[in-house]
């Protein structure tokens, strides 16, 4: 009898699984970041191996740091978003290239287009724990003295740009 | 009016959902039979009422009717006709509309074609499938009714995502859902086999046709997404393990294995109680798919506007149909006894390594897709799953099912002759591997080891599908040995597909070439044997984009093969800017042309693909299909009373029994 229990006791747990999955919304955490200093980080950049970049790089202008992997389905959907971004300029944007091989992230921006200014090449995701990143593609807002504003999760669309992220970066630099 | 129609047509079919489950359930436990006759007149007119509500939402968007919701947020005026019907499926509430209608349509199918079936079978059968439509009907009446009205009335509409302005994705739907939901009928074959305690030969006689047709329309399905994702999305890729895809491969791997040991229960009578199994998670594997693409537990590209209410409302839904039918097995699933015996090495144990490896596929696609969920739920902070996992996880379960497909055909039933089966195939493994280094020698490059070991395992598994057919030629000395059963050519078929696609897999992946280049009109690039000749852009006008068009000539050597005219398309309702590849396909090879950005002096960034051999992923989904068709249509489905149907099912065992 028991083994036969089996197959209803797991999905009793698959259940509970799912009905705990219910209540988070994977798109918005509340960050504990939020407010915060931008956290420490030491790294290579993707471009050049030779060369590191730290928090410091977010001194003195609006900055929008996205987390992005080749690997990540979401973030090709983005990408177009992010390099009409640059083309317009409202905003310095600074990527963390996250679990990925230099080539294959190299590939993608020759490929696709290369929207940022420069980019943190965090092989190993260290330092996105750090940042409380679980997912690509994230973005954050940092404002000119290195405090993290804003989280978003998942793919920005025009939606989301025009309602939260464009109003803020424009609040930023006016008190700026 | 025609929107309120529609909505009064929607609950008139709830409640012939209604009336098709209680009676016939209550009829078929107490023995009823003019209750259990209602079973086939409610499962039809359920049918007609969700027809006619189908038909009103479609002719609301026909003649966009922008008082409607649902329209006036997922069309616009200027889409063209085609875009307009298949937007009716576009989004979450006509595509769940589609879903009904669907399930009503396997109904009424089941209620026509049941000659032979004892009374009280067809009934608790068609009882089972109203209550599963009354659970769909009423999530579509409760949380996402299509039917709902704005006010005030918006000028137009806000059209179609662009995405899915596509033939591709007009019928990929359709098919898939004819999948997806055509496993509810060997759900409910073996719920109703549960309940009346006859699960024999017959009862998997009467699931085989069924759970085939099912698993081909889904296989259709999946091919065409994946087609669709390959031309459409710009990426060249043909698959993304994006938990959308995921749900709609799982049910696949489950029925694959379903409709083997259905095999084994027919034939010997072996494996009941595990195939019962097997039907209820095909199903069940569906609605959780279902569950995860529409609750917004999940992060993906292709998911569908989110609401917790209707999370819930699945789950609650989920934990109805599965629990309930979980606690069934558990309950009649031990009074099943498995008379038939076979040895270690026999058909049967194949058969059933054949459906160890599935469900391990499967369980491992599931865990890809809720791990991040699963660690969420624990406070373990959230991760996101790539491709990395599913490929070093799928590859090494995966592996031996190609190699074992091959030999399966060959071994006997009950107890199989090692010896003879050495002495068949023993030329075939040295054989492979020779025509693979040969093929990789000529045109790619050999030592590519990945490639080249899936490519001698494509060789092994044509070749050794096809043995099984030359015995018999060669036994029958000649051509009579042609007539076989279409269940045999289906099944020869199906296994000759998967070596096609897999051939597909271990070329395209390996050896397509990639190139991004900045081109000015005049310029060319060379990429491989292909020389591209850039002749510049041109705008054109669409029924609701503009889009820039470029032009390119393709040479192969001094001479012209093909001219392409790759898409940037700007949609001014929803702003939206999509790339349109274009693509010269053949058999051996497809050349894909995508425009990326513009570049000052009218040049452009272009990239260029050239992926050998990509078609035969999707020529070999079709051949399955075919194989799975095929095998359905086999003659002995079709008798009436079958000689060897002496089981509990005919109305006469079960008077005597009941």
């Amino acid at each position: 009898m028991l083994k036969y229990l089996l197959p209803l006791g797991l999905f009793v747990g698959l259940v509970v699984l799912l009905a705990v999955g219910l209540t988070l919304n994977p798109r918005e955490v509340p960050s504990p970041l939020i407010g915060k200093p931008a956290p420490r980080f030491q790294l290579p950049t993707l471009e050049n191996p030779n060369r590191t970049i730290g928090a410091d790089i977010f001194q003195g202008k609006v900055t929008l740091l996205n987390v992005w992997a080749s690997w990540c389905v979401a973030c090709r959907q983005e990408h177009p978003f992010l390099v009409e971004l640059a083309r317009q300029g409202e905003v310095a944007i600074i990527g963390l290239n996250y679990k990925d091989t230099r080539q294959a992230a190299r590939n993608w921006l020759a490929n696709l287009g290369n929207p940022y200014e420069i980019n943190a090449f965090d092989a190993d995701g260290k330092v996105a724990i750090d940042w409380g990143v679980y997912g690509v593609p994230e973005t954050f807002i940092i404002d000119p003295k290195g405090i993290i504003r804003y989280k978003h999760i998942g793919p920005i669309t025009l939606q989301d740009w025009e309602q939260k992220l464009a109003p803020l970066i424009r609040y930023l630099k006016k008190k700026s | 009016m025609i929107a309120e129609f529609g909505q009064l047509a929607l609950v008139i079919a709830l409640l012939m959902a209604i009336l098709q489950a209680v009676f016939p359930l209550a009829g078929a436990a107490l023995k009823v039979p003019i209750w259990m006759a209602v079973a086939r007149p409610a499962a039809r007119a359920q049918f007609l009422f969700l027809a006619v509500s189908f038909y009103c939402l479609t002719q609301s968007f026909i003649s966009n009717d922008f008082s409607v919701r649902y329209v006036a947020e997922h069309s616009n005026s200027a889409l063209p006709l085609m875009y307009r019907i298949a937007a009716v499926w576009g989004a979450h509430e006509g595509s769940v509309l589609l879903w009904a209608l669907i399930l009503g349509l396997w109904t009424a199918a089941v209620s026509i074609f049941n000659r032979g079936l004892a009374e009280p079978f067809v009934a608790r059968i068609l009882g089972i499938m109203g209550l599963i439509s009354i659970g769909i009907l009423l999530f579509i009446l409760l949380t996402s009714n299509p039917f709902e009205r704005l006010i005030p009335m918006p000028p137009d509409g806000r059209d179609l995502n662009p995405l899915l302005q596509d033939f591709g994705l007009a019928v990929h739907p359709p098919m898939l859902y004819m999948g997806y939901v055509g496993m509810a009928v060997p759900f409910s074959f073996a719920i109703a086999a549960l309940l009346s305690g006859s699960l024999d030969a017959a009862w998997a006689r009467w699931s085989r046709p069924w759970t085939l047709i099912a698993w081909s329309f889904l296989t259709l399905g999946i091919t065409l997404g994946s087609w669709w994702a390959y031309y459409e999305l710009g990426w060249g890729g043909w698959w993304f393990w994006d938990p959308v895809e995921n749900a709609s491969f799982m049910p696949w791997l489950m029925a694959t294995a379903l409709i083997h040991s259905l095999a084994v229960t027919e034939k010997r009578g072996a494996f009941k109680v595990w195939t019962v199994l097997l039907a209820i998670f095909a199903f069940s594997l569906s609605l959780l798919g279902m569950f995860l693409v529409r609750s917004g537990v999940l992060v993906s590209v292709h998911a569908f506007a989110n609401d917790p209410e209707r999370g819930l409302f699945i789950l609650i839904f989920l934990g109805l149909v599965i629990g309930g039918s979980l606690l069934l097995y558990a309950l009649r699933a031990p009074a099943v006894k498995d008379h038939a015996r076979f040895s270690l090495f026999s058909r049967e144990s194949l058969l059933l390594l054949n459906n160890i490896l599935l469900v391990i596929a499967a369980a491992s696609v599931l865990l890809g897709t809720l791990y991040p969920l699963v660690l969420d739920a624990l406070k373990l902070g959230k991760i996101s799953v790539g491709p990395p996992y599913f490929s070093s996880v799928f590859t090494p379960v995966t592996a031996p099912l190609f190699v074992l497909a091959g030999i399966g055909p060959l071994v006997a039933w009950r107890q199989g002759n090692l010896a003879k089966l050495w002495r068949q195939i023993r030329w075939f493994i040295p054989a492979s591997l020779i025509a693979a280094a040969i093929i990789t020698s000529i045109w790619f490059d050999p030592k590519q080891i990945k490639s080249f070991a899936a490519l001698a395992c494509a060789i092994w598994l044509a070749s050794t599908s096809l043995l099984p057919l030359a015995q018999r030629v060669h036994l029958r000395q000649g051509w009579r040995g042609l007539k076989q059963p279409t269940g045999f050519y289906g099944m020869t078929l199906a296994h000759f597909g998967l070596a096609v696609f897999l051939v597909g897999v271990a070329i395209s992946n390996h050896y397509s070439t990639e190139k991004t280049v900045r081109l000015a009109p005049g310029d060319s690039a060379q990429l491989g044997d292909y020389r591209f000749v850039f002749q510049g852009v041109t705008e054109q006008e669409g029924p609701n984009y503009t889009a820039d068009e470029g032009t390119f000539e393709i040479y192969a050597g001094n001479e012209k093969i093909a001219t392409l005219k790759p898409q940037k398309r700007f949609y001014p309702v929803q702003r939206n800017i999509m790339t349109e590849a274009a693509i010269d396909p053949a058999l051996s090879r497809d050349i894909y042309v995508a425009l990326g950005e513009a570049m000052e002096d009218g040049a452009w960034s272009v990239r260029l693909y050239v992926k050998p051999a990509v078609r035969w992923i999707w020529l070999g989904g079709l051949l399955m299909m075919g194989g799975g068709l095929l095998a359905a249509a086999d003659r002995r489905y079709r008798a009436i009373k079958p000689a060897r149907q002496a089981d509990t099912l005919t109305e006469h065992a079960l008077t005597v029994k009941g």
